[in-house]
């Protein structure tokens, strides 16, 4: 076979310029994706970040404080014990000194507390990408409409991200132990799924 | 004995056929509900299959039966008949490493379908495994009635087991009624007026998906669920089987909701999506992650995908 009269050789031979572009689009491409920006964040509905109450804004009380850069047990934010990485870093790598009311990148550049994911992200690239795709991460919403993601820190606590243990709602009956009791409506069991942790959920459910 | 010579006989007495005929028809009477004969019980009676009833019928029968549910709960139900969406195939998504086992998934799924609270039904199993088991296809060794004080325990890992919604589901396959099949969009349904509750699927079902009525079931009126579906979460009646729809009264909307079970889930362990929609969260999973599907072994083909998002 001659290799010029195959049709594949053939069209690389003839059109090198398209391939040229195709392959410079398909680079183009490819760093669009790993480019960690907001750019390529999906524009859909992420709730407000979930301070502590009448905690922001932090410039209220720390616009008259000193900067303190001293790794140190924390008087009036007693309730915060880092435990991320908390060897290698200390608060202001996060928050901003000089404007506290933003979080700052180690690029220097300052964000808001509602795009807090950026952050998150420098490090945390792999389950940012699955974060923007929808595969990591609670969504609610419309499967094929409006989606609303959250932050990373309605779920993370971002001083002490991994999850704690929580209480399991009660097992299935047995088989065996299954009765059956014709009841009154008010002596039907109810279900278990308690309007407490409802209310947990409701601030982000309420948002549609 | 001649042919002429059987008809000439035939004709002088009562014929077999005859007689047979006008016994069952007698018989039948019998069986039909005398004591409580009114308009409802006549119409349920001689309901046609779904897939036989035109618009019309359709309409008919889901006015009777809003009517019969308001009767018992006190509540105006809306049943929808929403037909599949075009282009649309659903998948499911559960990502292993995530799941934690707390059940949240269990009483939402109850909560959002309707599901007997007495005798107790749930759609969705929790099952736990001990880390190192067998797993996967030997679901012996598991146990769906753990109860620590906190989840998840050291050493164990959970994998939640609801309908597999199969392209191929021997489900389907056994019901002598046809009161159960695959609509266009994937989702295997129950017409719970023409199941007989003979189990059938029960046993054909690989992955014990399918739940039976043993007895009326009962719903609390402040915890009914009153926007329904007739092949999904509506009221159910003794001895009929049930089971997943994912969520059919919510998602076959445009736009559709996700599942309860994916909203209720704390750790973002559920995706739902369009498995022939290249973008969707269900085609990216599958893609980009380890990826299985129960009992792939047994060609039932399941649209329910496990995975391990690290």
């Amino acid at each position: 076979m001659v290799i010029s009269n195959h049709p594949r050789y053939g069209l690389f031979r003839v059109r090198p310029f398209l391939f040229t572009i195709f392959f410079l689009t398909l680079i183009f491409n490819l760093l669009l994706i790993t480019n960690v920006s907001a750019a390529d964040v999906p524009d859909f509905f992420v709730p407000p970040p979930p301070f502590s109450e009448d905690i922001f804004p932090c410039s209220e009380c720390h616009a008259d404080l000193e900067v303190n850069e001293e790794h140190r047990e924390l008087d009036f934010h007693e309730d915060i014990k880092l435990k991320h990485a908390e060897e290698q870093r200390w608060c202001l790598d996060c928050h901003n000194p000089a404007d506290r009311d933003k979080l700052r990148l180690a690029n220097g550049q300052t964000i808001s507390f509602e795009t807090s994911y950026n952050l998150c992200g420098q490090c945390h690239g792999t389950i940012f990408r699955d974060w923007k795709a929808g595969v990591h991460g609670t969504r609610t919403g419309f499967w094929n409409g409006k989606k609303q993601y959250r932050l990373c820190v309605h779920c993370h606590n971002p001083h002490n991200p991994r999850f704690k243990p929580i209480e399991p709602l009660p097992p299935p009956i047995r088989p065996d132990e299954l009765k059956y009791t014709k009841s009154e409506d008010d002596q039907i069991p109810r279900n278990p799924l308690t309007s407490n942790y409802k209310a947990e959920r409701k601030d982000v459910k309420e948002k549609h | 004995m001649s042919k002429k010579n059987i008809n000439h006989t035939c004709n002088k007495t009562v014929r077999r056929r005859t007689f047979l005929k006008g016994a069952a028809l007698g018989l039948t009477s019998l069986a039909l509900p005398y004591g409580n004969a009114d308009a409802g019980v006549w119409e349920s009676f001689f309901q046609k299959h779904f897939h036989q009833m035109n618009k019309d019928e359709l309409k008919t029968v889901i006015a009777r039966l809003e009517s019969e549910y308001k009767e018992e709960y006190g509540k105006d139900f809306n049943i929808k008949s929403t037909k599949p969406i075009d282009g649309v195939k659903y998948g499911y998504g559960l990502d292993l490493s995530r799941c934690i086992g707390c059940r949240r998934c269990v009483y939402g799924c109850v909560e959002e379908n309707n599901q007997s609270r007495d005798p107790q039904i749930h759609w969705i199993s929790v099952l736990e495994f001990e880390k190192g088991e067998r797993w996967v296809n030997v679901f012996e060794e598991a146990t769906k009635y753990y109860n620590p004080g906190k989840v998840p325990e050291e050493g164990h890992f959970y994998m939640p087991v609801q309908c597999q919604q199969c392209e191929n589901p021997p489900c389907v396959k056994v019901c002598p009624t046809k009161a159960t099949w695959q609509e266009r969009d994937g989702i295997t349904v129950v017409d719970y007026n023409w199941c007989i509750g003979c189990r059938y699927c029960m046993a054909a079902c690989p992955y014990g998906a399918r739940r039976f009525n043993w007895a009326a079931p009962q719903v609390a009126r402040e915890e009914i669920n009153t926007e329904t579906h007739y092949l999904g979460n509506r009221p159910r009646y003794n001895g009929v089987v049930e089971k997943c729809t994912f969520c059919i009264q919510r998602t076959r909307e445009e736009p559709g909701r996700y599942p309860a079970c994916v909203e209720v889930c704390p750790v973002g362990a559920r995706k739902f999506g369009n498995l022939l929609d290249p973008e969707s969260e269900i085609r990216y999973s599958i893609e980009h992650k380890r990826v299985f599907r129960l009992k792939e072994d047994l060609n039932t083909s399941p649209k329910f995908y496990y995975f391990f998002a690290t």
